[in-house]
């Protein structure tokens, strides 16, 4: 009896703390007394808080890495860039006692050895080697050996070298006195480059605007997917294309004189780089708003008098950029250029001559140089350049791009 | 604006004919360059050449096969993607989800990652030597070995990596853009039904990002089967009479194969079928891997457009 009279009594007074267990349960009449939670205020959780920095390192290093590439080409390049080396000490006689003062380097580069093999040789045979060296280095009395080769000055002006008759552009950086001429690369990458944009953005140019404006959507869905296929071609097919098939031909058709010389390179390279300028040229033309071309239409115009007079002239930086951006590419290409230009490092205008260019030296070289050493430095440097000119080319290219974008898209 | 309209559009006309030959012009090229290297290198396509190994002679065209290349190449392949996918994937999701997006710091990292994808393939070549091989390689001999060279040289390990951070800013990107494609309202629903941020990204985001992740690594992929100038100084071989057995080994790789018989063969009348179908195993390989790329991302698009789940 005791019992069943206090059962409803107890359940009453219970009732608050029963309810305060069920925290997250929003009860609607107690919800007038208690705060409600803020709904974005958690517990911590001590593994997603792990994750999450885990994820933030893995992020940062991934980006440090990116900021290392930059730096890191920079940092290899530097010494030549600040003039710090002086390649003329080296080609004058080390006196065996030295040894010890000159760093391995140095050493190995002076004796034109690589630095593993130097390990190869115990002190005696090192001071008979350094000796030797000596006395070859001893006859030899000209003034091209007094040269600092690795300085500004003798990368980009022409020098009056002992068996020449007048002052020259010379890249020759195994002979006795290395010759580091930037010059002639130079040349030979903007040879091959030009060549290559005189052949490809008229085509590449011209196909984007056949297939955004005048061709009809079927024809569209053919031809788009063969270009991309080209894109997919890697380039090192293109320059085996190049160097066995196209180079005998072409020289069939035109009769010139070398097989491969900077005219073929600069075709196969065209062909790199037309599927990156049609993509962006082709993208800049028909983010062109369609009431462009209605209204030229409109106005009585044929399809081919909107394309050239209204869709073009209001594309034109896309188009511009697209030839900026296939330059960059152009000229950061390597396996087709060391395998079709000949690689002959003259400085020449005609466009039938041999050409070495910047990428085509670091690849051809790069696998011989004692590391750290003055050739090493100058391929570094070639590579900081060609960062460089690659940097500006395709930011000029993103800027203008998106400017471009931004206004088409305000105007609508 | 007026425009003029004679009987005869010569400007129309003019306009429709030169850019319809530069249409023909590149697709007949595409189509010859195609054509040419299958019409040649059918010939060459065999169980032994495609199967077979290159200690019976790497110049004869009747023994000489491309297994080891092929290998190698897919070795440095499966080594890149495992070296690039978690990093790529796990930087984009910071940029995307975590990030401030208009802050300085980010544009300027994106900045770099763009920047980074229109670097020469030479260039990270340099870096590869300079900084994988002599730096890290140079100083994980000194430090565990003693100055004996064991990372301190070309190898695979060091070419996957250079691959990998040349494809990195590929992967970065595609995966951004996947990310960015699925819509916001997604992710509002999952925090609003009270998951956490990392709950919602694992189990919400990423499933929907997979076919976009997916297409970023395929295109990795192809870059890295195809690009040569990166791995000829970080490790990969003129000839070698082994497959590689460790990633401390250099390895042969179908591209640089290619460049080695059209460049260093001694007689190249004679290599030319080996050649030709070395040149179409490869192609068949970087476009199976593209095409599947394309496909992949066109899925991605339409769903993207239509904005459906």
């Amino acid at each position: 009896m005791n019992d069943v009279a206090q059962l409803p009594e107890s359940g009453v007074r219970d009732l608050p703390d029963a309810a305060s267990i069920y925290v997250n349960v929003p009860d609607p009449v107690q919800s007038t007394e208690r705060p409600i939670r803020p709904l974005t205020r958690r517990k911590r959780r001590p593994l997603e808080w792990l994750v999450e920095k885990a994820i933030f390192l893995v992020s940062l290093s991934a980006i440090l890495l990116i900021f290392l590439i930059f730096a890191f080409v920079g940092k290899e390049a530097l010494p030549v860039i600040l003039g710090k080396t002086d390649n003329a000490r080296l080609r004058k006689p080390v006196a065996a006692e030295e040894i010890p003062n000159i760093s391995e380097t140095q050493l190995a580069e002076y004796l034109g050895l690589k630095p593993g093999e130097l390990k190869n040789y115990d002190a005696d045979t090192l001071k008979l080697l350094v000796e030797l060296k000596g006395q070859e280095l001893a006859q030899i009395v000209d003034e091209d050996s007094r040269v600092n080769t690795t300085s500004w000055r003798m990368m980009f002006q022409p020098h009056q070298w002992a068996d020449y008759d007048k002052p020259q552009y010379i890249w020759q950086p195994v002979s006795e006195v290395p010759k580091y001429n930037l010059v002639p690369l130079v040349i030979g990458s903007l040879k091959a480059t030009l060549m290559a944009l005189l052949f490809s953005v008229p085509l590449g140019v011209g196909a984007a605007i056949y297939v955004s404006q005048l061709a009809s959507p079927r024809w569209r869905e053919i031809i788009k997917p063969v270009i991309e296929l080209l894109s997919g071609i890697p380039s090192v097919v293109l320059g085996f294309f190049a160097l066995i098939v196209m180079a005998t031909v072409l020289q069939n058709v035109f009769g010139y004189q070398s097989r491969l010389n900077t005219f073929v390179a600069g075709i196969a390279l065209g062909l790199a780089v037309i599927p990156i300028i049609f993509t962006i040229a082709e993208d800049a033309l028909t983010s062109v708003p369609k009431s462009y071309s209605q209204a030229a239409l409109s106005l009585g115009a044929s399809p081919g008098q909107a394309a050239w007079q209204v869709v073009l002239p209001a594309a034109l930086p896309g188009v511009f950029a697209a030839c900026v951006l296939g330059f960059g590419r152009a000229i950061g290409e390597t396996m087709i250029v060391l395998m079709a230009s000949g690689n002959a490092s003259i400085v020449s205008g005609s466009i039938l001559d041999s050409c070495r260019t910047m990428t085509a030296t670091i690849a051809a070289e790069l696998a011989e140089v004692v590391f750290g050493g003055n050739h090493y430095r100058i391929l570094f440097v070639i590579g900081a350049l060609l960062f460089l000119v690659t940097f500006v080319s395709n930011v000029i290219g993103d800027i203008v791009v998106h400017r471009l974008k931004g206004r088409l898209e305000g105007r609508t | 604006m007026t425009f003029q309209r004679t009987k005869r559009d010569w400007q129309s006309i003019g306009l429709t004919a030169f850019t319809a030959t530069a249409t023909a012009a590149i697709v007949g090229i595409v189509l010859m360059i195609l054509g040419n290297i299958v019409w040649n290198g059918a010939s060459q396509m065999s169980f032994r050449f495609v199967f077979g190994g290159t200690r019976e002679g790497m110049f004869e065209a009747s023994r000489a096969g491309v297994f080891p290349m092929i290998f190698g190449t897919l070795a440095l392949v499966i080594l890149m993607t495992v070296c690039v996918l978690p990093v790529g994937v796990i930087t984009a999701i910071y940029l995307t989800e975590y990030a401030r997006a208009e802050s300085a710091i980010n544009r300027l990292i994106r900045g770099a990652i763009n920047n980074l994808a229109g670097v020469p393939s030479i260039v990270f070549g340099l870096f590869g030597l300079g900084f994988f091989i002599q730096f890290v390689g140079g100083g994980i001999d000194k430090l565990f070995y003693g100055g004996e060279l064991h990372y301190g040289e070309p190898a695979l390990i060091w070419a996957a990596a250079t691959m990998a951070v040349l494809t990195l800013p590929v992967m970065i990107i595609t995966t951004e853009e996947a990310l960015r494609a699925i819509p916001k309202g997604l992710r509002e629903a999952s925090l609003a039904l009270g998951a956490t941020k990392l709950e919602t990204i694992w189990k919400v985001v990423l499933p929907q990002a997979i076919p976009g992740i997916l297409t970023g690594s395929i295109l990795a992929v192809g870059r890295g089967a195809g690009e040569v100038a990166p791995i000829m100084f970080t490790g990969a071989a003129y000839y070698l009479a082994h497959l590689p057995t460790h990633w401390t080994d250099q390895f042969m790789h179908l591209g640089y194969h290619i460049f080695v018989l059209s460049t260093q063969s001694p007689d190249v009348e004679r290599t030319k079928p080996i050649l030709f179908g070395s040149v179409l195993v490869l192609l068949m390989l970087t476009f199976f891997l593209n095409l599947a790329g394309v496909l992949v991302r066109a899925r991605i698009r339409r769903r993207a457009r239509f904005g459906h789940a």
